[in-house]
């Protein structure tokens, strides 16, 4: 899912512009009893303002759409625009506390934060932590959907289908809080896994205070949450491939390995390397809620990635630091920017697949 | 795609079974935890701890459930989120489907720009400082509306209904309208939104399980107790708990102490997914639905 939203937008309007073009020009022609619909500019035609100025004409046929946009506007000026005009506290030592009141006159001091971030002995373990997080869960969770896509695509029994996706999909919507809570009662001292460990004679280990299990456990209950969701646009891509492909493949002889290798994954690799660049470019900056709940002082070496430490210098502490806290988010959001970008680049280089 | 009629070859049938056994075991590990978590609520904590109880339950038992009702704290914390999910997911519908429409139409000036300035915030953003200190300047901390606005517009939920609205509103349909006089105002509330009920319902199921789940807000924007949802009050007893449990005492009476907190967690798990999970099955078709509109190219 989260992979998703920044995407396809890009996608979307490239396309839609063009399609957009095409369906103009295609309706334009039986519509051509009014010369307004020529314009590519103004392709619905209302009668009364024909005649008057074309700009006015305009902004009276679409005040409403306008006015309808407004409140939405307004919400992504106050909390999307407005914190982006406030991340020059990064560049700035900003330490009132009544919001952004005390902005102006606080002193501007360059680049300190961040050569103080730099020079910290927590940035390399930190900037460690956090790619070695994500791409360990890439590497883990990117592959699952689509075998398990391919799988359930050549299962023929709808009710065994169904089950499947059906339980599988279920643990997406359980919430960050819910999922933590169980992974503690699963993996406590006297919990289900610390058993089964015991039937072999191995002593129970307190999972969550140990640094070494902490990526793994993140990893692989976060696979287990995602990997029947995360199928679902793979299993669409499934049946967008044209059955005819696969009559001539039986007719030809080919077995369902043959045809799975040769039509199927083909088939997907598009969408595949959609959502890798997408996940390439939340490579800093994923799991953060659930990090956030699974970190403890004892495992902290192994957790502390950049967003929980921006939230635990900036907010959580008793002194917070909102400059240096801004100044370690913004590192991060360069680099992550930079990095879609540079992929998506890679990427329409050397394949079809692009997002913009 | 399956072609039931032919009869699968030699090669076939080892994989089918290959295929329906890997499947199979997926299926397993997926639910195992899901059912095991059930079955603790309901069983004897002294046979959750022993391994008596594995799969189903054991001793069956109510306490835990009684335990979470009794809870004041779980009681308001179930109401809050009542309240912020069915509040905000009204705001959130009406807002993307404001944001949505417009943005759907061709004749719109500087459509470009404005989508450009929302497709924008998916790249960058502020980050959590500066979002934080807008919402502490607007002097909404600590009140219901820090959990309502900061989340009340998903970006991404505006370019999937604008998809859907481009893909079903028929351009004849709005200049029949306007031919008739219709103002946009009056299109959108007798066109238009009779013909979305399929995407307010992802829309609507989108918000509301993102609002039911979210507790980021609440950890940041909130500190009176009484405003904490649900989720607030979940990472309390679940996880924050797990550190103090090493409380000075008697051992007989620490012990039994301890086997009621850990049957009220697993009860607590249950109760706290059950509203999702009880409308889930009704409404998966629209969350796939979702997922499918917001793959879907122009």
């Amino acid at each position: 899912m989260q992979i998703l939203p920044s995407g396809t937008p890009g996608a979307t309007t490239t396309s839609s512009t063009a399609t957009a073009t095409i369906h103009r020009a295609t309706t334009a022609s039986p519509a051509a009893t009014s010369p307004a619909t020529a314009t590519p500019a103004r392709s619905l035609p209302d009668i009364s303002t024909v005649k008057r100025s074309p700009r006015l004409a305009s902004f009276r046929r679409t005040w409403q759409l306008y006015a309808m946009l407004a409140l939405p506007m307004l919400w992504l000026v106050i909390f999307q625009y407005i914190p982006m005009w406030g991340v020059q506290i990064a560049f700035r030592d900003y330490k009132a506390r009544g919001g952004f009141a005390g902005l102006w006159s606080a002193e501007w001091i360059g680049l300190d934060n961040f050569d103080r971030f730099f020079n910290s002995y927590n940035f390399w373990p930190i900037l460690q932590n956090t790619l070695v997080l994500n791409v360990y869960s890439l590497v883990a969770g990117f592959p699952l959907p689509i075998v398990l896509a391919l799988a359930l695509n050549y299962v023929t029994r709808i009710w065994f289908k169904k089950t499947v996706q059906m339980v599988s999909y279920a643990p997406h919507f359980i919430s960050t809080v819910v999922i933590v809570g169980m992974i503690l009662q699963l993996l406590s001292l006297n919990g289900i896994f610390n058993q089964f460990l015991g039937i072999f004679g191995i002593d129970p280990i307190a999972f969550m205070s140990k640094p070494e299990y902490f990526k793994s456990i993140y990893v692989w209950s976060g696979v287990w949450q995602s990997v029947g969701f995360s199928c679902i646009i793979y299993l669409a891509a499934l049946a967008g491939i044209d059955p005819s492909l696969h009559e001539a493949a039986i007719l030809d002889g080919a077995n369902k390995l043959q045809r799975m290798r040769d039509i199927d994954l083909p088939g997907i690799l598009p969408v595949a390397a959609i959502l890798l660049i997408l996940n390439m470019g939340t490579l800093l900056s994923s799991g953060f809620e659930k990090i956030i709940l699974m970190q403890n002082p004892l495992n902290i070496s192994a957790s502390e990635v950049i967003d929980t430490y921006v939230y635990n210098v900036g907010l959580a502490s008793q002194v917070p630091q909102f400059s240096y806290a801004t100044a370690i988010g913004l590192f991060k959001s360069v680099i992550g920017l930079i990095l879609l970008l540079s992929v998506n680049w890679i990427a329409r280089r050397f394949r079809a697949a692009s997002l913009f | 795609m399956n072609q039931r009629g032919i009869k699968d070859r030699g090669g076939d049938r080892i994989f089918n079974i290959v295929n329906y056994t890997i499947l199979l075991l997926f299926l397993l590990a997926v639910a195992y935890p899901l059912i095991y978590v059930v079955s603790a609520s309901l069983s004897d904590p002294r046979a959750v701890i022993s391994g008596k109880m594995w799969l189903w339950p054991v001793d069956i038992t109510f306490e835990g459930y009684k335990a979470v009702f009794r809870n004041p704290k779980i009681v308001t914390g179930f109401r809050n989120s009542l309240f912020y999910t069915v509040s905000g997911t009204i705001i959130s519908v009406i807002l993307t489907l404001l944001a949505a429409y417009p943005l759907s139409r061709r004749d719109l000036k500087g459509r470009g720009i404005i989508m450009g300035l929302f497709l924008f915030t998916m790249l960058f953003n502020g980050g959590l400082i500066p979002t934080y200190l807008t919402v502490r300047s607007l002097g909404i901390i600590n009140t219901p509306f820090a959990m309502i606005l900061p989340a009340a517009l998903s970006v991404y939920q505006v370019i999937i209904t604008r998809t859907f609205f481009q893909t079903t509103i028929p351009d004849e349909l709005l200049e029949a309208a306007h031919l008739d006089g219709s103002s946009d105002f009056r299109f959108v509330r007798d066109n238009v939104i009779p013909l979305s009920m399929p995407i307010i319902a992802v829309n609507a199921l989108l918000y509301a399980v993102g609002q039911w789940n979210s507790f980021f807000n609440a950890l940041i924007y909130l500190t009176n107790q009484s405003l904490f949802p649900l989720q607030l009050i979940l990472r309390e007893i679940l996880i924050q708990n797990q550190m103090d449990m090493t409380n000075f005492g008697d051992v007989a009476q620490q012990m039994q102490r301890q086997n009621l907190q850990d049957l009220l967690k697993y009860a607590l798990i249950v109760v706290a997914s059950l509203p999702v999970l009880i409308i889930y099955p009704f409404v998966q078709k629209h969350f796939v639905r979702g997922v499918m509109i917001g793959s879907l190219k122009g």
